[in-house]
């Protein structure tokens, strides 16, 4: 709009000029920003998505590109005791005094027994470094700079100064970026085989016992990001063996634990076996999901040490790389998960709304592959039922993605991903008839 | 196996932060702690403004309010009123749409955001030039965000304990074009000592004769001199002047949100049309760090901007903060003078905003803490904010001995 009134009082005609280059009077004015340069970034992929969705008039849409979970009738959902919790936590009248630079200790501390469990060694004994982050984005931004900072070579000989972090063939979007910032190098390890819409095993344990010795293998926890598929807990035991071997460095990321299955222990199943195999792991937490605080950037990155002299001096160092980046990290949400773990009832209404989450994207997947078959869809639609969280990575094509769209105003991104939170019990069926039309 | 970190270095512990600590574990009943930077009432409590008090009540009574995510830049109507505060609701730069607001972590993301944009969207080896008394976080950041280590220019003039004008033009003078120059908008921290409306059109002026890149680290508007407009006077000033700079804000302290993180950064482009590709880029450094900011704080603050009763009421709570540290200022200039202690202590009441640099060494900030328990940080900084009524004497005291006792070596 501004641009426009601009170009309305340029096109005015000026007063005669003894210039021989009117037409030069006319120019728009040439940028004298510094500015002017900076390139535009690339499109967000999902944002586009969303913009269209709230664009269409159709009154049967379906947004399968929400990120955060919807309940049965397509609204965010506040957990109970999380409103309970804010209540209270107004009511106390608390300061609002800064937290230290590794954030709230008594969070910390339970984020930490929530994913390790009460009685792991590491946690008792203090050879835990641990820190409250900006959700789990935050956990692996801490993790990558800490990594490209102080990650040893493995043996004599100059350290990296790039480590080399292997991602997931996919992962979530994000991880290269926040890798790539930390300073570290960027790599792939073989997992989704799209032709079984399933993990592909082999290539995965082969990928990474091609990569160089000593890799960070970067592992998502449970309910896989973006495909939903996760290996078995036979699979999980054979990788930690690769990575043993291999001396790898195991970096999880867990940004679903209870969300998944609905219970927590249960989704912590592979960070538990790789520490009980003794590997030193690192690992972002998000509690976005589980506890539905997705905006108040709730999180906690750990790393486990051989003693309680490394784990202060790893400490002492992500609250370098903290500082510079903001100083200190929020309270109200770290507030919240206290309030709610300190009271037994309210951890109690906690776990079992969670696992009402799980439970109804458990059942909707069920749902949506019941009506496909019932349709008498002629493709295999396991895969529904068998990846988990979120996320289904449904092997829906390109073209078939924007005939659901163009036809059907059902909305997903390109690559056939659809977010169960966005199926409802209402529009079930109708997502079925149209995945069904654009797949015969 | 063995941890991949087990030969990690320590790293010295922060200054500042370290003071907290050994001042909490100090059990001396005398104790004074003049070191953080937070406000502390006339009783030394922490202090939640009841306009933001009120604000979270109805949050936490909305059924409707959620957790959900906000946008990578996040809340709008949270930065367009951060724009408007800083900049002036009549801003040419806002009417012109030459200006680009994203939230950030307090003033520190803010920063942290801002530079890191320049590194990677201006040049990764422009030079950056901070004041040579400056928050000690600021010579971090820069390096943290890929710029090259900060250059200085001399800012305090230690005789006066004013900006000594003369030598801060003289070494911008010497800034290659384009170099960023980190200036405080009012309150400099840690020496109070702010320029003259006149100085800073002097300081305006090699800003433009060289061709440099202003950024204002706003910390302080409306907490200084208890005048919004007042406070933002330097920034506005140079914004007038049709300049590319960079605008960062916190509401630490003007809405005691100290720990809730609410800030924001504003690219102001000297001409239109970049507004798109600086956001995208914000956005995609933010994305990186963080994915999307912490939405209580911006809420509150959101509300109390936008809000004309609200509002008034914040502005009401801004005359009383900055109030208080004055009252503290005349009060200890008056103790000191009282008790005679040598040196001339009209800075403590010409200096401004939450910090004053008293010009003790750290000889004597050590004698302080060790004799009686009086915390600042070495350079001779106290906040105004840890005095009290009960205290004012004691410290000046405390000073008059420290002067006296401790021979000036620093």
């Amino acid at each position: 709009m501004f641009r426009q009134t601009l170009f309305r009082h340029l096109s005015r005609p000026l007063p005669r000029l003894l210039s021989t280059q009117p037409s030069a009077a006319f120019a728009p004015a040439a940028p004298t920003s510094r500015f002017a340069g900076v390139p535009q970034g690339p499109e967000d992929a999902i944002l586009g998505v969303t913009v269209a969705f709230n664009a269409d008039p159709n009154p049967n849409k379906i947004n399968l590109g929400v990120g955060a979970y919807r309940d049965d009738v397509g609204l965010p959902f506040v957990l109970s005791p999380v409103r309970e919790a804010e209540r209270r936590i107004v009511h106390a009248q608390h300061h609002m005094e800064y937290l230290p630079v590794a954030g709230s200790r008594t969070f910390v501390d339970k984020a930490i027994r929530l994913a390790y469990g009460e009685h792991n060694h590491h946690v008792k004994t203090g050879q835990v470094a641990s820190m409250q982050t900006l959700s789990g984005t935050g956990a692996c931004r801490m993790a990558g700079v800490l990594i490209q900072r102080f990650l040893p070579a493995l043996d004599d000989g100059p350290r990296d100064e790039s480590p080399l972090v292997l991602l997931p063939n996919p992962s979530w979007a994000n991880h290269a970026a926040i890798f790539r910032d930390s300073g570290c190098t960027v790599g792939q390890y073989k997992y989704y085989d799209p032709a079984t819409k399933s993990l592909d095993f082999e290539g995965c344990v082969s990928s990474l016992e091609d990569a160089p010795d000593g890799s960070v293998v970067l592992l998502h926890a449970c309910a896989h990001n973006p495909t939903g598929v996760d290996p078995t807990p036979e699979q999980w035991a054979k990788l930690s063996a690769v990575l043993k071997e291999k001396r790898h460095q195991p970096f999880f990321d867990m940004a679903y634990q209870g969300f998944t299955s609905g219970d927590m222990e249960v989704d912590a199943a592979s960070v538990r076996r790789f520490v009980d195999d003794g590997h030193r792991i690192v690992l972002a937490q998000s509690f976005s999901k589980n506890f539905g605080l997705y905006g108040q950037r709730v999180g906690c990155l750990s790393v486990l040490t051989d003693s309680q002299e490394e784990a202060l001096a790893v400490d002492s160092q992500l609250k370098i790389i903290a500082r510079p980046m903001y100083s200190n990290p929020p309270i109200a949400g770290v507030r919240i998960v206290e309030e709610v773990l300190s009271d037994p009832e309210l951890e109690r209404q906690w776990r079992m709304e969670m696992k009402g989450m799980a439970e109804r994207i458990i059942s909707m997947r069920t749902m949506l592959k019941g009506y496909l078959e019932e349709l008498g869809s002629v493709q295999n639609w396991d895969h529904i039922t068998n990846q988990n969280g979120m996320f289904c990575f449904s092997g829906i094509s390109k073209e078939q993605v924007a005939k659901l769209r163009d036809e059907h105003s059902v909305y997903l991104t390109e690559n056939g991903r659809i977010s169960m939170a966005g199926v409802t019990s209402q529009n079930v069926g109708y997502l079925a008839n149209a995945v069904h039309k654009v797949t015969m | 196996m063995s941890s991949i970190f087990s030969s990690v270095p320590t790293a010295p512990p922060d200054a500042i932060l370290g003071l907290t600590a050994q001042f909490r574990a100090d059990p001396d009943p005398r104790k004074v702690n003049l070191g953080v930077g937070a406000f502390r009432t006339s009783s030394n409590k922490p202090y939640v403004l009841p306009v933001v008090r009120r604000v979270e009540q109805q949050l936490a009574d909305d059924p409707s309010a959620t957790h959900e995510y906000l946008p990578q830049d996040g809340l709008q109507s949270f930065c367009d009123a951060s724009a408007r505060l800083i900049l002036g609701a009549d801003s040419p730069a806002l009417a012109d749409g030459r200006v680009t607001t994203v939230q950030a972590l307090s003033g520190t993301g803010a920063l942290r955001v801002g530079f890191a944009f320049v590194a990677n969207f201006i040049s990764s080896s422009t030079s950056v030039y901070v004041p040579k008394q400056t928050w000690s976080n600021h010579r971090n950041v820069i390096p943290a965000a890929g710029l090259p280590r900060a250059l200085e220019y001399r800012y305090l003039d230690p005789r006066t304990g004013a900006v000594d004008i003369a030598a801060l033009v003289e070494d911008l003078d010497k800034a290659p074009a384009g170099s960023i120059i980190l200036l405080h908008g009012c309150a400099h921290n840690p020496t109070g000592a702010d320029p003259t409306q006149p100085q800073w059109l002097q300081i305006l002026d090699v800003v433009k004769r060289r061709k440099l890149v202003p950024f204002f680290d706003n910390a302080y508007q409306g907490f200084a001199s208890g005048s919004l407009e007042t406070d933002a006077w330097s920034v506005r000033t140079f914004v007038a002047a049709g300049l590319d700079m960079l605008v960062a804000q916190s509401y630490a302290k003007n809405m005691g949100m100290y720990g809730e993180r609410v800030g924001a950064l504003s690219v102001v482009a000297s001409s239109a049309g970049a507004e798109d590709a600086v956001r995208s880029q914000l956005k995609a450094t933010i994305r990186a760090m963080y994915s999307s900011p912490p939405k209580h704080g911006a809420m509150v603050a959101a509300a109390i901007l936008g809000d004309e009763k609200l509002f008034a009421e914040w502005e009401g709570e801004l005359v009383k903060m900055s109030a208080r540290i004055m009252d503290m200022r005349v009060k200890l200039k008056a103790a000191l003078e009282k008790n005679a202690t040598p040196g001339n202590w009209d800075r403590i009441t010409s200096q401004i905003g939450m910090f004053s640099y008293t010009g003790l060494t750290s000889q004597q900030v050590t004698f302080m803490r060790e004799k009686y328990h009086v915390y600042m940080t070495a350079n001779g900084r106290i906040s105004m904010a840890g005095l009290t009524d009960d205290t004012v004497q004691y410290v000046a005291d405390a000073m008059k001995d420290a002067v006296e006792s401790v021979v000036k070596q620093d």
